[in-house]
Formats: C-alpha cells, sequence, structure tokens
C-alpha cells in the first residue's frame, strides 16, 4: 500500500510537472498579453488553452538538427541534463504532511545540488553548439552561476538555523510553531528569490538567453524537441523554483483548515509563478556586469548580515 | 539605491494594474477595424454622373506605378470619347502605395477601405475591368470629366464645356 503510493507520487509528480510546464507556455503568454494590453492567444480550443496541446504537436513534429560542427554527444546530452536536474529536484518536495516521495534529512541541499546541476545543461549546451553566440550564452551562464550560487545557499541557512533541520518537511513543521519565514527571515526570503530567478534564467536576469542581444542565447543551435527540453527544463525550474519558495517561507502547505494542504500548497505556488510572470512583464534585464556587482556587492553581505543577526538572535533566545 | 528599489516596486504595481485594464486588441474576424474613409486597400474604376466609364486611358496610372501592376489599352468609342479597352490589375504585385490615384486626372481610379481579397489560386487575384468597374461615383460625385475638359465629343463641340470660353479664331487675331 505505502510502496502503491510512493510510484502514485511518482507518476503524480511526473505528469503534474510535465502537464503544468505544457499549460504554462500558454498561461505566461496569456497572462503577458493580459499585462500588455493584448489578449494572448485565445484561438485554439476555449481560452486557447489548446495552444500547449498545439506546442507540443509542433515541437515533435519538427526537425531535429544536430549541426555538423556541434560536439554530438555533449549536444545532445546537454537538453536532457536539464530536465533530468529539475525533476530529480521535484523529489523533496513535499506537498502536503503526508504527501512527499523522500523525505530526505538534507532535503535542502539535494535541491540546491538539482538545481545547480542545472547550469551545467546550459554550459554544455553552449558549448557543444559551437557557435559564437551559444558560447557567450554559456560564458554568460557561468558568470551568473558563480555569482549567484553563493548567496542562494547562504540566504537558506537562516532557515536552517531557525528550523534545525535541512528536511523540507520539518522546514515546513517548524513554520507551524515560528509563522512563516517570510517574515522572520525577509532579508533571506529576498536574497533567495533574486537568486531564485537568475538559477531558473527567467527574465529580469536571462542573460544566457538574452535574445534580444544573443539570438537565443546557449540554445541558438537547437531545434524540434531538444529545443523543447530546454524550454520544458524551463519552465520545470519555475515550478521547482516556486514551490521551494512556498515550502521553505510561505509555510508549504499549512493554511486555514478549511482546504486540504495540497490545495493551499498548489494555490500559493501558481501566485508566486503569477509573480514571477509578473517580473517577465514589468522589470527590464541588467547587463551581466551589473548582475555580477549587484551579487557580490550588495546580495552577499546582505546574506551575511541576516545570516549574523539570525544567528544572534538564536543564541541570545537560548 | 533605495529609490532604484522603490522604483522597481512602482513598476512591477503599475504593470500589474494593467490587468484590469481593457485590451487594446481589436478581434478581427469577429470584430472590424475602424478603417479610415480614405484608407489604401483594393482598387476601383469610378462612373461619372451619367454612369459612363471615368477612366479615359490615358495611361498616367501604369506609367507611375511603381511595381508594374496595372495594365490597359485606350480605345475610343464612336462618340469620340476615349475609354480603356482592357483595363487589368495584377493585385499579387500591387503595393497598394495609391500613387495610380494620385496620378489619376479624372478621379476613375480610386483606394477602397476593402482589404480582404484573399484567393487561393494566384491568377484569380489578376482583376479585369469588370471586376474593377463600380456602378457609383466613388469619393468625388457630380464630377464628369467630359463635361469639364475641353475635349470636342459627340453633342458637345470645343467651347462648349463648363466655365470654357468659345475657342478664339486666331487667324482674327493677325495684324
Amino acid at each position: 500500500m505505502d510502496e502503491l503510493k510512493i510510484y502514485l507520487l511518482i507518476y503524480g509528480t511526473l505528469f503534474g510537472a510535465f502537464g503544468g510546464a505544457a499549460v504554462l507556455v500558454w498561461f505566461e503568454r496569456r497572462l503577458l498579453g493580459f499585462w500588455q494590453d493584448r489578449v494572448g492567444p485565445n484561438r485554439v480550443g476555449p481560452f486557447g488553452i489548446g495552444l500547449a496541446l498545439a506546442d507540443i504537436i509542433k515541437l515533435f513534429a519538427k526537425e531535429d538538427w544536430v549541426p555538423p560542427f556541434a560536439d554530438r554527444f555533449v549536444f545532445i546530452f546537454a537538453p536532457t541534463a536539464i530536465v533530468m536536474a529539475m525533476l530529480l529536484g521535484f523529489a523533496v518536495v513535499p506537498y502536503a504532511s503526508d504527501l512527499f516521495i523522500i523525505d530526505l534529512n538534507i532535503g535542502l541541499l539535494f535541491f540546491l545540488g538539482m538545481t545547480s546541476l542545472a547550469v551545467y545543461s546550459v554550459l554544455l549546451g553552449g558549448l557543444a553548439s559551437n557557435n559564437k553566440y551559444a558560447l557567450l550564452g554559456g560564458l554568460r551562464s557561468a558568470a551568473q552561476m558563480i555569482s549567484y550560487e553563493v548567496f542562494m545557499g547562504l540566504s537558506l541557512m537562516g532557515v536552517v538555523m531557525i528550523s534545525g533541520s535541512f528536511s523540507l518537511v520539518d522546514i515546513v513543521n517548524a513554520q507551524a510553531q515560528h509563522g512563516w519565514f517570510v517574515f522572520s527571515q525577509f532579508l533571506g526570503f529576498i536574497v533567495f528569490f533574486i537568486a531564485a530567478i537568475a538559477e531558473s534564467h527567467r527574465l529580469p536576469f536571462d542573460l544566457p538567453e538574452a535574445e534580444h542581444e544573443l539570438v537565443a542565447g546557449f540554445h541558438t543551435e537547437y531545434s524540434g524537441m531538444k529545443f523543447g527540453m530546454f524550454m520544458v527544463g524551463e519552465y520545470l525550474g519555475l515550478i521547482l523554483i516556486s514551490s521551494m519558495i512556498t515550502t521553505i517561507f510561505f509555510g508549504g502547505w499549512l493554511g486555514p483548515a478549511l482546504l486540504p494542504g495540497i490545495i493551499w500548497f498548489g494555490l500559493k505556488t501558481f501566485l508566486l509563478i503569477c509573480f514571477f510572470i509578473l517580473l517577465r512583464a514589468a522589470i527590464p534585464r541588467p547587463r551581466y556586469d551589473q548582475l555580477m556587482a549587484f551579487g557580490w556587492k550588495l546580495l552577499l553581505p546582505l546574506t551575511l548580515i541576516n545570516l549574523l543577526i539570525t544567528g544572534g538572535v538564536l543564541i541570545w533566545l537560548a | 539605491m533605495l529609490k532604484a528599489i522603490w522604483s522597481q516596486v512602482v513598476t512591477l504595481y503599475r504593470v500589474f494594474v494593467h490587468l484590469f485594464a481593457p485590451a487594446d486588441t481589436v478581434q478581427y474576424p469577429e470584430q472590424m477595424p475602424y478603417l479610415a474613409p480614405r484608407y489604401r486597400g483594393r482598387i476601383i474604376l469610378t462612373r461619372d454622373p451619367d454612369g459612363n466609364e471615368r477612366c479615359v486611358a490615358c495611361n498616367l496610372c501604369a506609367a507611375v506605378c511603381p511595381v508594374d501592376c496595372i495594365a490597359l489599352q485606350k480605345t475610343e468609342d464612336e462618340s469620340g470619347r476615349w475609354y480603356p479597352e482592357f483595363f487589368r490589375i495584377n493585385f499579387s504585385r500591387c503595393i497598394l502605395c495609391g500613387l495610380c490615384e494620385e496620378a489619376c486626372p479624372t478621379y476613375a481610379i480610386q483606394l477602397t477601405p476593402d482589404f480582404e481579397m484573399c484567393e487561393y489560386d494566384r491568377q484569380n487575384m489578376v482583376y479585369e475591368k469588370e471586376h474593377l468597374l463600380i456602378a457609383g461615383q466613388g469619393k468625388y460625385p457630380g464630377y464628369s470629366f467630359f463635361e469639364v475638359a475641353g475635349k470636342a465629343i459627340k453633342d458637345k463641340d470645343k467651347g462648349e464645356a463648363r466655365n470654357e470660353a468659345p475657342p478664339v479664331d486666331i487667324h482674327s487675331l493677325l495684324p
């Protein structure tokens, strides 16, 4: 019975994540349309939701071309890496108090590790394409990674200090006692949120892609389903990051008892995804030296201050 | 620094508010966009108030056409009026620039606010005179070229046009 539940959860997560990623392609365009005083894609099916299916069919039917000058093996491997890493990241997300695939005692580290692995996909894709735009995209991705990865992990240490555990279930349970960490760890939340945007290559920090400067950045040479994998990986990353922020800072499944926990979890995640899309609609992209300066000179000190204050307060209370 | 961050927050709010603003989009096949009367769309040939063709086959439109999409041949009826024997516009070439309308000395060729002229067969984009001619007078009602022009036709000799002085016998001016 227990084993069956785990399998059901795994398949549910798989289909949910992929379905969510496919629908997000349509949903994001629709929402962006509303924010730009347009209506967005509304022709295929009710509200245009059939566009998600049409996009999938189109991607599968397209020619999948490997350029002769590319490093063939790495070129094919790169897009799979991002999808694998992001899907593995979903393994530790607790959807409700008794609804999680696995409750690792290093869940937070596992999540950080998996999202960091996804960067390799961008790097390798950019390198293997043997194309100058792709290389520039990969280069920027590397620069971006070393500037935000440091404080992304550090910004969560305050949460770990308060809850005393790396397990995500314990972190949510700790929020039942201490209140949502978005209040007590506000600095940490802000820093993690900004790092999360950079991690998922979302628009204010989508420097590796930057279609206005670098054609399509690291996936310039990709076509067909390989490009689709990058796309799906990006949206999986968006869902994963949103659900992580929900879990760590917004109390995961916690909420008034009138709705079941998983609904609260889904609702919070959905609102966060909408906020990510709002960021895309509103905020312009910084130069990449600006992003690095912002990361090293502002966010890293902020994280350290947050760490210091949290530690001090904890010792004082103890 | 704080000002810059606050500006980003304000930006987010301003963009978010647009969620409640009505869309500017005109959903075309269901809703028609407003087209100004002088919109440059499908080309027509108009008639004068008496119902005769206004076109006098002067070829100015064909000469000015930058893509050479107009072809016509002049001929003359028994009353002395010029008119095109055939008048052909190849709309698969036409760029709807409106230069023909500007060049036309008789207000015959006019552009209309209609752009829905897609065809599955390219040959159908070639419009002959019977497709181009309309029954009415178009944008300049009441204008008839032969009534005001000095060209002699049957039942209207030289000097009989509106606002036209009778022709001067130049031999009477000799010293």
